[in-house]
């Protein structure tokens, strides 16, 4: 049955969305030009109720969706497209934000939140700057309004709310049957199917949507010419926003690292550098807005600041969103054909934001002080001039598409592709911009908390340069001796160790002596700290990332590899023992995930079914030493992904790798994602490269027959074996067996070196026909055929073959000490929390004194 | 001359430099003609060439095939001036590779092989699909 009304309810909603989007702008708007009291608080109520409703009906939205997802509609065409039934709860959740029109929601849902709080908590600036907010949801509303405006042929906006049959017109089955409803889904990416991807998206809009608060507050600032006050506001949510979104960035990296095999964290994408400069800009300007805090000075700079940060982020909206990516990035989104009302949103905002800066611009107040060299001002403003640089860089290069796109307009070619070395390229210039950041924030943070002339400054920072000097020369040899110095790029490595040192204990001084005197303003040092760790930490784990799995047996692993390929990856037989890395290696075999269990079950344990998901156990299964499943035991598994077992041995101490083979017919072929081995000093990385095909056939050794009685031990290509039992079985998987027929299925237990394996060959009689289905132990390459049962002796006539044991080709790469980039992050973040927990507390204040 | 106009006369002058690596020695779009006489002339700089995949006439894709160590493959392609050239690659196929209406191959020719290090697709809006799995 189509359940049309829960999708013409999302409908409404979204149509509410709009329309109580537009009353709020409306009802702000007029609260914020009144000059009456009585009609400005009439206009205020009413704008409050609009954005109220505007909230609701956001709300409602994501629950109809979430309704259609969890309920496994699939007449819908979004829960079609991106859900199976076989989700579990928390990648449901996901598959809300798979789809673009679901991101859109995730943006507006946190935006009306952030909303209802500044309603709440501030009522001075609440007209003016519910207005641009509540403009702003009207524009994403429309994204997904799916409304087409008659006699235009428009259509405005993609609805999540559409049935599959109005998506896929044109599929025969809608016009046979029009009431179809697919029994399940397409499913979600499986590469999607990850803890980072369900937290990922929401850290990351969450973010997005925090830049608007600044934003609103400098456009509402200029608008009623508080030119000064709003910086107060908007500084603690800038602090949140930075925080948040380099969280979400950070997650993002993290995922790849963990999911994806290029071996690294980041990647310079398109879709990367479109969060990125942004985030650069988030952090210039927190640090314009700071320093106008402090001295009066840079407000224009935090006004043209802020409002690029927006305006940025709008613009990584059209890049990603509207297809023009497409022949730069490798992910970038398809098209929903909503590129022109994406380019409106990103030239609307731009040019409101312009002009409005342009009008007011004389009215601005400046400082005309000259910026003397030994003042806190001059140093930030370096700073944050790097830090801009930073972001024009990166952004020059991701552009080119819209450059060609550009230049196509006015009848050029516009044939300009990207940099094909593109992180060879960008690196280039972007750690030297980080590494004069770091000694910028280094020696700034002395004038920040002092006023103080040259020589004091050397005096200052005397004790933290001798500190840096020692440390620099302890870590050198250290490195020297781990890794061996590399000569060729040993120059810019020593550049960036030093200035990464130095900014740590330059800041680690100034944080003590503030823990002394006072403690709430460390956040700015402790950030700054965070910097310097994670500089040094990009600069060991990439610059000494190394091949660790080299090819030490001096045979080729195939000729039809490359030369590269046959010299850094690793060929391991089950059961076979090599060394890597100063530890024993040794794979184990193929191995399956449950998916309601924890753990790893072998996949020589079980019979797979035609079901992919779905497996039989041949015997008990112990899961972390409990018995979860008995044998003939229906196991749901997660069928794309098949792991493989590899064991790492060093004096006693046993480490298992899991890393996983996906098989995504969507992709082709195999995707390959590593495991990860963690110790203190680096992380071990190691990823499948080749594995063997399970669909082709095996080259079996010539058949060895063997006469044995149930209970008698004997030997199989060396192992001792048992027949156990052989019992009568009504039903063979793929066979249909009529009352003549027999099928008789023989248990053979294998004593491996590593617990027991169970064989279950069948012999049946069809048709008066002699017919065997042998079995397989994978992990052992070996194969049992129940040749003939002899009842006059009870004795059976069991075949065995034997074959090449299962292999797989690994790569292992070691990241020495990726923790500290990680930690370093982390730093950072707290750094931020700290400063805003601080410009929070500011804000109470103010709001005390009625101010606010 | 003011502190701040030298600062800002730095600041034009990075931003150049920026704009100048940028554009310079930035490659261009090729055909695989072009690509192959850039390699003859002893060129091993990666090129980036656009077309699409070849396709039989009914639109289903054809000449795709997987490497022996099934994370590679090999397939097709025609570029803007119609010229068919074999491209490998070593790694899987990327989602929605069959259904990409433009393929853009970022390589070298390796003898008279081109092999690409990295693909990237122009998919169609996905309402365009027409499948249902019933």
């Amino acid at each position: 049955m189509m359940h049309y009304f829960v999708g013409n309810l999302g409908h409404l909603f979204v149509i509410t969305s709009f329309v109580s989007a537009l009353v709020a702008v409306f009802a702000y708007y007029k609260a914020t030009v009144s000059a009456d009291v009585q009609q400005k608080n009439a206009w205020l109520l009413n704008g409050k109720i609009g954005f109220y409703v505007h909230a609701a009906a956001v709300l409602g939205i994501c629950v109809t969706l979430f309704v259609i997802i969890s309920n496994h509609y699939f007449e819908y065409h979004y829960a079609y497209n991106y859900s199976d039934k076989k989700l579990p709860t928390y990648y449901l959740i996901s598959t809300f934000w798979n789809g673009q029109e679901g991101s859109f929601m995730l943006w507006m849902i946190w935006q009306a939140l952030i909303g209802l709080i500044l309603i709440h908590t501030n009522k001075f600036w609440e007209a003016p700057v519910m207005t641009v907010f509540a403009l702003v949801q009207a524009f994403l509303a429309s994204m997904i309004l799916g409304v087409v405006i008659p006699g235009l042929e428009i259509k405005i906006g993609s609805s999540p709310f559409i049935l599959l049959r109005e998506a896929l017109q044109n599929a025969p089955i809608f016009k046979s049957q029009p009431e179809f409803i697919p029994p399940d889904g397409n499913g979600l990416n499986p590469l999607l199917q990850n803890y980072w991807m369900v937290i990922h998206p929401p850290t990351l809009f969450l973010g997005f949507a925090l830049t608007l608060v600044p934003f609103s507050f400098c456009m509402a600032g200029l608008w009623i010419r508080k030119y000064k006050e709003w910086v107060r506001p908007a500084l603690p949510w800038a602090l949140l926003g930075g925080a948040i979104l380099g969280l979400g960035i950070l997650m993002g990296g993290y995922w790849a690292y963990e999911t994806l095999n290029f071996g690294g964290y980041w990647n310079w994408d398109p879709v990367e550098n479109a969060v990125y400069v942004p985030w650069l800009i988030l952090v210039a300007s927190i640090h314009t807005m700071i320093t106008y805090k402090n001295s009066e000075s840079a407000l224009k700079a935090s006004i043209i600041l802020v409002i690029t940060v927006f305006i940025l982020i709008l613009y990584s909206t059209f890049l990603t969103r509207s297809g023009i990516l497409g022949e730069s990035s490798v992910h970038s989104f398809t098209d929903l054909g909503l590129s022109g009302q994406l380019l409106l949103y990103l030239l609307f905002f731009t040019l409101a934001a312009i002009i409005l800066s342009i009008i007011r611009w004389k009215e601005i107040p400046t400082t005309d002080n000259e910026i003397a060299t030994y003042s806190r001002e001059f140093w930030v403003f370096i700073g944050v001039m790097v830090l801009c640089m930073m972001g024009f860089q990166v952004i020059v290069e991701t552009s080119k598409p819209v450059f060609n796109a550009i230049s196509r307009l006015f009848g050029g070619e516009g044939n300009m592709a990207p940099k094909p070395d593109a992180i060879v390229f960008y690196s280039m210039f972007q750690l030297w911009f980080a590494v004069a950041l770091a000694l910028l924030s280094a020696v700034g943070q002395f004038f920040w908390w002092k006023k103080i002339d040259r020589r004091e400054l050397m005096k200052e920072l005397l004790v933290p340069f001798l500190i840096t000097l020692l440390l620099f020369v302890i870590i050198i040899q250290l490195i020297h001796f781990q890794f061996g110095l590399n000569t060729e790029r040993v120059v810019p490595y020593l550049i960036i160790l030093f200035a990464g040192i130095f900014t740590i204990t330059a800041n680690a001084k100034i944080l003590f002596s503030l823990l002394k005197s006072s403690p709430g303003l460390s956040g700015g040092a402790i950030a700054h700290i965070g910097v310097g760790m994670m500089l040094i930490g990009i600069m060991l784990s990439s610059g000494y990332s190394k091949v660790v799995s080299l090819n030490n047996t001096g045979m080729l692993i195939s000729k039809e590899f490359s030369e590269e390929f046959n010299r850094d990856n690793l060929l391991l037989f089950v059961n076979q023992p090599r060394t890597m890395w100063g530890y024993e290696i040794e794979y184990l075999g193929e191995r399956l995930e449950p998916r309601h269990h924890a753990g790893f079950i072998r996949k020589s344990d079980v019979n797979v079914t035609p079901d992919k998901d779905q497996v039989v156990a041949k015997k008990d299964i112990l899961l972390n030493g409990k018995k979860v499943f008995a044998a003939q035991d229906t196991i749901a598994i997660l069928g794309e992904n098949t792991f493989f077992e590899i064991e790492l041995r060093k004096n006693n101490k046993r480490y298992t790798l899991y890393p996983r083979a996906q098989i995504n017919p969507d992709m082709g072929g195999l995707l390959a994602s590593p495991d990860i081995y963690r110790t203190v000093s680096a992380d071990l990385y190691t990823h499948v490269s080749s594995v063997m095909n399970p669909s082709e056939d095996h080259d079996w050794n010539e058949l060895e027959e063997i006469k044995t009685r149930l209970n008698h031990e004997f030997f199989a290509n060396d192992y001792v074996t048992v027949l156990e039992a052989v019992d009568r079985v009504q039903t063979v998987e793929g066979v249909s067996l009529s009352d003549q027929d027999v099928a008789v299925k023989a248990t053979i237990r294998v004593k491996g070196e590593r617990g027991d394996y169970v064989a279950e060959p069948i012999f049946l009689i069809k048709n008066k026909m002699v017919g065997r289905i042998p079995d397989e132990v994978n992990d052992l390459g070996l194969r049992f055929i129940l040749m003939n049962i002899h009842p006059e002796t009870n004795e059976f006539t069991l075949g065995i073959n034997t074959r090449q044991k299962d292999w797989v080709v690994i790569k292992a790469m070691e990241k020495p000490y990726i923790n500290v980039l990680w930690i370093g992050t982390l730093v950072l973040m707290t750094g931020f929390s700290l400063a805003m927990v601080r410009r929070f507390r500011e804000f109470k204040k103010m709001k005390e004194k009625g101010l606010e | 001359m003011k502190k701040s106009h030298i600062f800002i006369l730095v600041i034009i002058a990075v931003a150049i430099g920026v704009i100048i690596t940028t554009a310079g020695d930035s490659s261009t779009y090729v055909g695989f003609t072009d690509a192959y006489q850039l390699a003859s002339s002893g060129s091993t700089r990666e090129i980036h060439v656009v077309g699409e995949l070849k396709k039989d006439n009914s639109g289903q894709v054809i000449g795709i095939q997987t490497g022996a160590d099934r994370v590679s493959f090999s397939f097709i392609m025609v570029d803007d001036q119609g010229k068919e050239q074999t491209v490998q690659y070593n790694q899987p196929m990327p989602t929605d590779f069959l259904r990409s209406e433009k393929v853009v191959v970022v390589g070298s020719y390796k003898g008279g092989n081109f092999i690409a290090s990295k693909i990237l697709l122009k998919c169609p809006s996905k309402y365009q699909e027409e499948k249902v799995n019933a």
